[in-house]
């Protein structure tokens, strides 16, 4: 069945290059052998100038994976502990409630303001477009863990602390895979906007592709589009391989 | 019987009931109305009952998981509060660490009492060769028969060297020739160990392959109604008069009781 996959991707590719060299698709779109030849000039010649590709990508993966990395750290055990405890949750869910529904960009112009422009505000809003979904993943896969491997744990001995480390999380574990996947994703695309809007020069995907359009270098732009689109998926299929590795028990 | 002697019973149940409150409409369910029972060290005892009579419910407050509404389980004369791993249970869903392989399964218990992991591990070991398991160490759960879960589990309740072995009908998914031979193993590691059984069971031919005593309950709410000396050796046979004998009469007993 693998080899199927590649099919519509490579019939879309060939149309767009068919309809692009017809001249059907207008002056403004690149063919898709202008882009890689675009994607090829961001490497080696930058843009804008002097301003390469490998420093964009360090630049945006720098930020996303900082803001994930703290949301991820704070995120599990806040779960795990709402999960587990109903008092906690009482006391944690309407703060969660209340904040979840802001789009973590609304809180670009006041991250501005507490951490300047730069990684600081850049991680901030990361941090929370990645931790909610964590959060109520590590929730309910909390909430999933069979009550009878909890009671077989405290039968055998274990206190709180061990049923928390040695049950919960390891029985939570796929659900929060899951919340890491759509996290990640909301993470990425939180970032590349608050690039488009909040950076105005240096490095960072999102601006790069911004550049693209000022330079009015179409082909520059779907380039970046592309380059930020495989990193997405690298980024998600990275997050896959260790999910096989860790729920080999599945 | 070594075990404690001359210190009372094992297990002494004392006016043990348990009632339920529905948190939805608030009706109080009553499951257990007085049970007085005790246990002998070293025992193989059975309990049974008609299915939701709440035979599960007394060996969870044996076992520490519920506490009772009056009464009192008294384990080796102290007051039960909480579960411990003196009182080893085995559930009817194996409730394995599906995410642990079988060894690190029969290895949890001593891995929180902070035993070095070598040392765990071959204690582990030692209790897989004890149920016939060996050489499976490395599967998971998932990957097991149900005879071979319960095996296991079975195995990761003795690694904790409880005192006494609480079986909620733990062999009543398997299938009929697992559930057979699982019975047989049973009754030889019991001898082989010496630790006081108290197996819970709908099924009265179980409770007589089984049990020295057989305890039947009532109704909802269960009452002790009757207690059985099975006077059979082991190994039994299912076919023998004796056996056919003492089913016939517990059932009898039983349908009885159930008819009032």
């Amino acid at each position: 069945m693998r080899k199927w996959k590649i099919i519509s991707p490579l019939a879309a590719l060939a149309l767009w290059q068919v309809l692009a060299s017809a001249g059907v698709l207008g002056r403004g779109t690149p063919s898709p052998v202008q882009v890689v030849k675009g994607l090829y000039t961001l490497i080696a010649t930058g843009l804008p100038p002097g301003y390469h590709l490998q420093g964009h990508l360090i630049a945006s993966l720098g930020r996303v994976f900082t803001g994930f990395a703290i949301a991820v750290v704070i995120a599990i055990p806040v779960g795990v502990l709402m999960g587990y405890a109903n008092v906690f949750k009482a006391v944690m869910d309407p703060l969660v409630e209340i904040v979840r529904p802001v789009p973590p960009l609304a809180w670009l112009p006041l991250a501005v303001v507490w951490f300047g422009i730069g990684l600081g505000s850049a991680a901030f809003i990361i941090f929370l477009g990645a931790f909610f979904p964590v959060v109520l993943n590590t929730i309910s896969g909390v909430k999933s863990v069979d009550p009878h491997l909890v009671e077989a744990a405290r039968t055998l001995g274990a206190r709180d602390r061990t049923i928390l480390a040695r049950v919960m999380v390891p029985g939570a574990l796929p659900s929060i895979f899951t919340g890491l996947r759509i996290g990640m994703g909301i993470a990425w695309m939180t970032l590349i906007a608050a690039e488009l809007v909040g950076v105005k020069n240096g490095y960072g995907l999102g601006y790069m592709i911004m550049a693209a359009r000022d330079f009015a270098r179409n082909d520059l732009l779907v380039a970046g589009i592309v380059v930020i689109g495989l990193v997405g998926f690298l980024v998600d299929w990275l997050i896959r391989l260790a999910e096989r590795r860790l729920l080999r028990w599945r | 019987m070594e075990m404690n002697a001359g210190n009372g019973p094992a297990l002494s149940l004392r006016g043990l009931s348990k009632t339920f409150t529905e948190q939805k409409t608030g009706n109080a369910l009553e499951v257990l109305d007085g049970i007085d029972l005790d246990i002998e060290a070293g025992t193989l005892t059975c309990i049974v009952g008609p299915s939701g009579c709440g035979k599960t419910t007394l060996l969870r407050l044996i076992g520490g998981l519920e506490m009772p509404t009056r009464g009192e389980v008294l384990f080796e004369g102290a007051p039960v509060e909480g579960p411990g791993p003196e009182r080893g249970m085995v559930f009817q869903e194996y409730a394995l660490f599906p995410w642990r392989t079988v060894l690190k399964n029969v290895s949890f218990g001593l891995e929180i009492e902070g035993m070095p992991r070598d040392e765990a591990r071959r204690k582990a070991d030692g209790y897989l060769e004890t149920v016939g398991l060996t050489g499976h160490y490395e599967l998971y759960p998932r990957e097991l028969s149900g005879g071979m879960k319960q095996r296991v589990a079975i195995a990761r309740t003795l690694a904790v060297e409880p005192r006494i072995l609480l079986m909620d009908e733990p062999f009543a998914s398997l299938d009929a020739q697992t559930r057979n031979s699982m019975q047989e193993f049973l009754v030889d590691l019991w001898q082989r160990t010496g630790t006081t059984v108290v197996f819970v069971t709908h099924s009265v031919d179980e409770a007589v392959f089984l049990g020295q005593d057989i305890i039947g309950l009532s109704r909802r709410p269960a009452e002790v109604v009757s207690r059985f000396k099975n006077p059979l050796g082991y190994p039994r046979s299912r076919t023998d008069a004796g056996f056919i004998a003492l089913r016939a009469r517990i059932l009898e007993y039983l349908t009885e009781e159930m008819s009032e």
